[in-house]
């Protein structure tokens, strides 16, 4: 491989893994401030399903990119809303109605792409991308990771204020008191049903807005089924985040780079089967897992409900 | 921790029959408001799913896998263990004796070959969930998160192999060898149900037996309720935890033989039905009872035959039995929920 | 003791108005009036006992002015006006502080970061210096010294306990419910709450302290109301409580307790606090449990327990004190079979410290634990379950690994008759039965058959008085019919009154043994009492 093919396959490579990470990251960050309150939501592969579709309907039909991304984020959260009267308020099983969610979700975009787009198959236009003045102009990474679309340096930036939240508000204390010991937080005088309700309405909004991401800045196209597993990558990734924001982004990197790897790779000139370069991260966690693996410190009330003066 | 349901046949038959009401309802606005009559879509359905003779047949042989993945699911639920990977060990047993029944068939017998594939098919399985399994028992680390690995890295192996190791050099189509009908499982009678209905029925109600009547179902039952209790009565909850995967596993995997000996034949590349996804919260909603899954279960392969034949008679995409059921999950939750809301009240 | 100078507070504080009262508070539940119209009031300054047995009613009362529960009927005054305690939330800003029985900290938190929850908008930043500056200035004059930094999961029981307190107090409460707060701690703890308490009613915090041991509401408290049925049933008025000497007070506290409902049997209760000497077992009986150099590994690979060693005689009842948490429990475990362990376990002459719990359980050694709901039984899982928990596979329950339904009914009708457990049925799953029957349901259990050595792990812990006279009743049963008895307990008194040597535990070491009746003509065991108290204290303090 010569010096520019090298070049070409690293700059493609990042650049694959900043534009497929960035979804994961999105949803990923939302489905930990879920975890982090208590309820394991495994409806986020629906909910950034419906994201897409929604916000592809709108970037498409208003063609503004960011009422793209908030219509994804209002259908997200709206999906939420669900999970939150079934799970948060009535204290049903959170992995029934995830699951349930995720198919209703799965099946009502396919249906609505089926009946407005299967004949037109519209794409939206390239997204115009936010070039960085000098750091855009390093070479190799600039372009990939400093001349992208203005929403990914925002996603970015999220991570650094969902730490900030975590760490320095009553926010962040209030959600891991939600999480590690509900009553002691209800005692305290925070109603729990309300900020679970708060979390999982942000996961639901995030991973609408990485949904949306995916199908407006990513493909420029609906398909059905699109995330394609997201969801559940994204639920691995908070959970081996371990509440820490900045791992969620490491790792929505490092999975985003190889769901991309086979397009980098073909562009070297290299014919690798997409499925074993996917399977890379997932066999390397593991091994970490087997190698190091220890009791990972979840919150204790995840995917229990909680009811206040319950005897 | 009992059986069964401890409420009457009418009060269960009420529990079932509302929230398919409400599910129906509901579904039903989405078709009239895509301009399709709900009544005749569903009684299409209906009929299609069940009433006719060759409907009823396809959606008994739909049911055979589901329902060898739902005993597997009995087992680990029962147990504690949040098996969320049977997808991965489904899958990558399905390639496995896709790729060995043709060849096996050429040196052993017809029992003794789909014998030999069913247990080819389990181990694979089984030894698919070892991993979490282990993590789980001797390391305390949380099995949804390396199950759903597991699954990516089953489901990544799987394509894999039929791509490149298992591959038919006969077509050029990425799939396996087929085996050929007459070397599949035995039809039953007439019908194109085949031998691997009676076996799953089979497997679901020993599965039941096992978990609520025998000695190692409680010491599994226990483990599940809290492991605290279980190191009190001296039980040995790695071993068991372990056992209670590689049982969870060795099942997913004999549904994947089921299928594959039983149905297919062969397996693409790309092929992955995610049958897991869906039997799991119906397993939740049967409380772990072999006997509400096979009803669960039937209502589900009567949908779907129904609506993949509707799909084309009304120009409604099958995704939509994908609203439906997720509307029944929600509604059978919510029902379930409220009746033991009156029954807590009551008492 | 505070009880010195319960006559000048309280003529301080005679004609104090109450902050807080209660008028004819009613609360129903399916099936119970946990509250009938019940009326207390809270005086500055002041420190009101309420006792009453376990189901009484006095964690619904608590619930209530805390803001979990709301009221069915009556009304709450708080300054003379009539609130709606609608909200933890609520009753906070009212300024009623409370540390509940079990603690509500976050332990994954630290100190001030539990202080700090709660304690504004949710956009507020947490400012853990000034906290902790806060923190200082609250809880230095009462004389907590706790690092305002440490994660609360680290604290011992007591310190937490502490930590409570300052919570309680953090926002201007000046209304303080305690709800059985020594049942954790160990004696120098207790003396420490006292000493707090004290501090708090001289700078007028109006305090509700919620126990069930006498001696503590003498120690104390002003004033008394005894709880029974959910029905105010006695009441000892500041002046009468502050006339009478220690013996006289507890008396009359008894007899408030039970004789003016005429319910209940005053010795019952005064065994609470008093002593019923046993007989020592024979010189020559043979010991039936040995222990010599066990020694246990934590999880992080610490020894809990580090060479212990000890003998139990047939008839004997063995006492192991120590302040929670010392190795006692993981000790114990040990000795079941249920905690990997090295050293050796001798029963009646065969080494056993290679055998699981269920051989065991069979050979005759049993085991009552303390964690009586999660550990012992599973909350789900019917009655007749519980009682074959250890036995499973067991003929005749199971045959050929099958079970045997009506073997297991029988065998829990039986269970239930013989040890008077209240039960619809023996299907009726255990987390339905009162803390004091499900006990019953675990000495029926271990009791059953041969039973040779019997471990309790803090036996009598939140009972009501009537089932820690029949469980002492039990353990005394079990060794006058022979069985080694090893009874480990927080509670001195309790200690004293059952046992005849006594073990003090300190840092998974048994520090030294204390023989309770050496004639030294000491009949309430104070002299043991003393000596068990000096090796604590002398334990190595890092």
């Amino acid at each position: 491989m010569d010096a520019f093919l090298t070049q070409a396959f690293v700059t493609s490579l990042l650049l694959g893994a900043v534009t497929a990470g960035l979804p994961l990251l999105l949803a990923g960050l939302g489905e930990q401030i879920s975890e982090k309150a208590g309820v394991l939501n495994v409806g986020i592969e629906g909910m950034m399903l419906l994201g897409a579709y929604y916000g592809f309907l709108a970037a498409y039909s208003t063609g503004s990119v960011w009422l793209g991304f908030a219509a994804g984020a209002a259908a997200g959260a709206a999906a939420a809303v669900p999970m939150v009267v079934f799970c948060v308020v009535l204290g049903m099983n959170q992995i029934v109605i995830g699951i349930g969610l995720t198919l209703a979700a799965e099946g009502i975009t396919a249906l609505l792409h089926h009946f407005q787009f299967s004949r037109t198959y519209p794409r939206l236009p390239a997204t115009e991308v936010l070039a960085i003045p000098l750091l855009s102009e390093i070479p190799v990474l600039g372009r990939a990771l400093f001349s992208l679309h203005p929403a990914a340096y925002l996603a970015v930036a999220l991570v650094a204020v969902a730490a900030f939240l975590f760490r320095d508000t009553l926010l962040g204390l209030s959600l891991r008191a939600a999480g590690d010991k509900p009553a002691a937080l209800d005692t305290a005088g925070v109603d729990v049903r309300r900020v679970r309700t708060a979390a999982v309405l942000a996961t639901g909004a995030l991973a609408g807005f990485g949904g949306a991401y995916l199908a407006v800045v990513g493909a420029g196209v609906f398909v059905p089924f699109m995330t394609n597993g997201a969801g559940f990558i994204a639920i691995v990734l908070a959970m081996l985040a371990q509440g820490r924001p900045v791992r969620v982004l490491y790792g929505a990197l490092l999975f985003g780079a190889s769901l991309s790897a086979t397009t980098a790779l073909q562009v070297a000139g290299i014919d690798v089967p997409t499925d074993v370069v996917q399977m890379l991260p997932f066999a390397m966690v593991m091994l970490v897992l087997v190698l190091f693996g220890q009791r990972a410190s979840l919150p204790a009330a995840l995917g229990t409900h909680y009811e206040r003066g319950a005897r | 921790m009992t059986g069964g349901a401890s409420h009457g046949p009418l009060g269960a038959a009420l529990r079932l029959v509302l929230p398919v009401a409400l599910a129906l309802l509901a579904g039903g606005a989405l078709l009239a408001a895509v301009g399709v009559d709900p009544l005749a879509y569903y009684a299409h359905v209906v009929r299609r799913g069940m009433l006719t003779w060759l409907g009823l047949q396809e959606t008994l042989t739909r049911m055979a896998p589901l329902l060898v993945l739902g005993a597997s699911l009995i087992v680990a639920f029962r147990a504690g263990v949040w098996n969320l990977g049977v997808d991965g060990q489904f899958l990558l047993a399905a390639v496995t004796v896709a790729a060995a029944a043709p060849l096996l068939a050429e040196h052993l017998p017809g029992g003794l070959m789909l014998a030999a594939g069913f247990v080819l098919a389990a181990a694979v399985g089984a030894a698919w969930s070892l991993v979490p399994a282990l993590l789980k028992a001797y390391r305390q680390v949380n099995e949804i998160i390396t199950t759903l690995m597991m699954t990516f890295l089953g489901v990544g192996l799987a394509n894999t192999l039929v791509k490149l190791a298992f591959r038919d050099p006969g077509t050029t189509v990425a799939q396996t060898r087929t085996l050929a009908v007459e070397d599949r499982l035995p039809r039953l009678f007439d019908t194109i149900v085949t031998g691997g209905l009676p076996i799953a029925l089979v497997v679901v109600v020993v599965v039941h037996l096992l978990v609520t009547r025998t000695a190692w179902g409680m010491r599994l039952r226990v483990v599940g309720a809290s492991p605290k209790a279980a190191l009190h009565a001296g039980l040995a909850v790695p071993g068991l935890t372990v056992a209670a995967f590689a049982v969870s596993g060795g099942l997913a995997g004999a549904a994947a033989a089921i299928e594959v000996l039983g149905v297919r034949g062969l397996v693409q590349a790309d092929w992955n039905p995610a049958y897991g996804l869906t039997v799991i919260p119906f397993v939740f909603l049967a409380r772990f009872n072999g006997f509400a899954v096979i009803a669960f279960t039937f209502l589900f392969s009567m949908l779907s035959i129904g609506g993949e034949s509707a799909s084309r008679r009304f120009g409604v995409p099958h995704y939509y039995i994908l609203v439906l059921v997720g509307l029944l999950l929600v509604f059978l939750a919510l029902v379930d929920y409220l009746g033991e809301r009156r029954r807590k009240a009551a008492a | 003791m505070p009880a010195s100078d319960a006559g000048a507070s309280v003529s301080r504080d005679a004609a104090a108005a109450p902050v807080v009262a209660l008028r004819s508070i009613t609360r129903r539940f399916p099936g119970v009036l946990a509250n009938d119209r019940v009326d207390l009031a809270l005086v500055p300054g002041r420190v009101h006992v309420l006792l009453g047995e376990n189901g009484a009613g006095k964690s619904t009362l608590i619930a209530i002015l805390a803001g979990l529960q709301q009221p069915d009927a009556g009304e709450i005054l708080v300054d003379g006006r009539p609130v709606a305690i609608a909200s933890p939330r609520r009753a906070l800003d009212l300024g009623i502080g409370t540390v509940f029985q079990h603690e509500m900290l976050v332990p994954t938190l630290s100190v001030v970061e539990n202080l700090a929850l709660g304690g504004g908008p949710w956009w507020r930043r947490c400012r853990r210096d000034a906290a902790a500056v806060r923190y200082r200035a609250v809880a230095a004059p009462l004389g907590i010294l706790i690092d305002p930094d440490r994660l609360v999961g680290d604290l011992s029981l007591g310190e937490r306990q502490q930590v409570e307190i300052v919570r309680a107090l953090w926002r201007g409460g000046r209304i303080l419910v305690l709800d059985e707060p020594t049942s954790m701690l160990a004696p120098d703890e207790i003396g420490a709450l006292g000493r707090l308490l004290g501090r708090l009613r001289e700078r007028g915090t109006a305090i509700l302290l919620v126990t069930h041991k006498l001696d503590e509401a003498y120690a104390l408290g002003d004033e008394v109301s005894v709880l029974r049925g959910g029905r105010l049933v006695g009441r000892i008025e500041p002046e009468e409580l502050a006339r009478l000497d220690r013996d006289a007070a507890v008396a009359r506290i008894v007899r408030a307790m039970f004789e003016e409902t005429g319910a209940g049997d005053p010795i019952v209760a005064a065994e609470g606090g008093r002593a019923a000497r046993r007989r020592p077992p024979a010189p020559d009986a043979p010991d039936v449990l040995r222990v010599e150099g066990l020694s246990v590994a934590g999880p992080d690979g610490r020894r809990v327990v580090e060479g212990v060693s000890f003998a139990v005689r047939a008839g004997e009842i063995f006492g192991i004190a120590g302040v929670d948490g010392n190795g006692q429990k993981p000790l114990l475990e040990a000795i079941a079979g249920q905690r990997p362990a090295s050293g050796r376990v001798w029963l009646d002459g065969e080494e056993i410290g290679g055998l699981a719990v269920p051989a065991r359980h069979r050979r005759g050694l049993r085991y009552v634990t303390d964690d009586r709901l999660g550990e012992g039984t599973i909350a789900q899982a019917p009655v007749a379950e519980a009682l074959v928990l250890k036995r499973i596979g067991e003929a005749p329950f199971w045959r050929s690994g099958i079970v045997r339904p009506a073997a297991i009914e029988a065998h829990a009708a039986d269970a239930i008759d013989r040890f008077d457990i209240r039960v619809p049925g023996p299907g009726t799953p255990v987390g339905r039965l009162s803390g004091g029957n499900i006990q019953k349901v675990l000495l029926a259990r271990e009791l059953h058959g041969r039973a040779k050595v019997i471990l309790y792990n803090k036996p009598t812990y939140g009972l009501d008085l009537n089932n820690i006279r029949q469980t002492r009743g039990r353990i005394r049963d079990g060794a006058d019919a022979g069985m080694a008895v090893v009874v480990v307990s927080t509670d001195l008194d309790e200690l004293v009154s059952l046992c005849g040597r006594i073990g003090v535990m300190s840092r998974g070491r048994l520090v030294g043994i204390v023989d309770t009746d050496d004639g030294d003509g000491d009949r309430d065991g104070g002299g043991a009492r003393a000596r068990i108290g000096q090796l604590m204290i002398g334990m190595p303090v890092r």
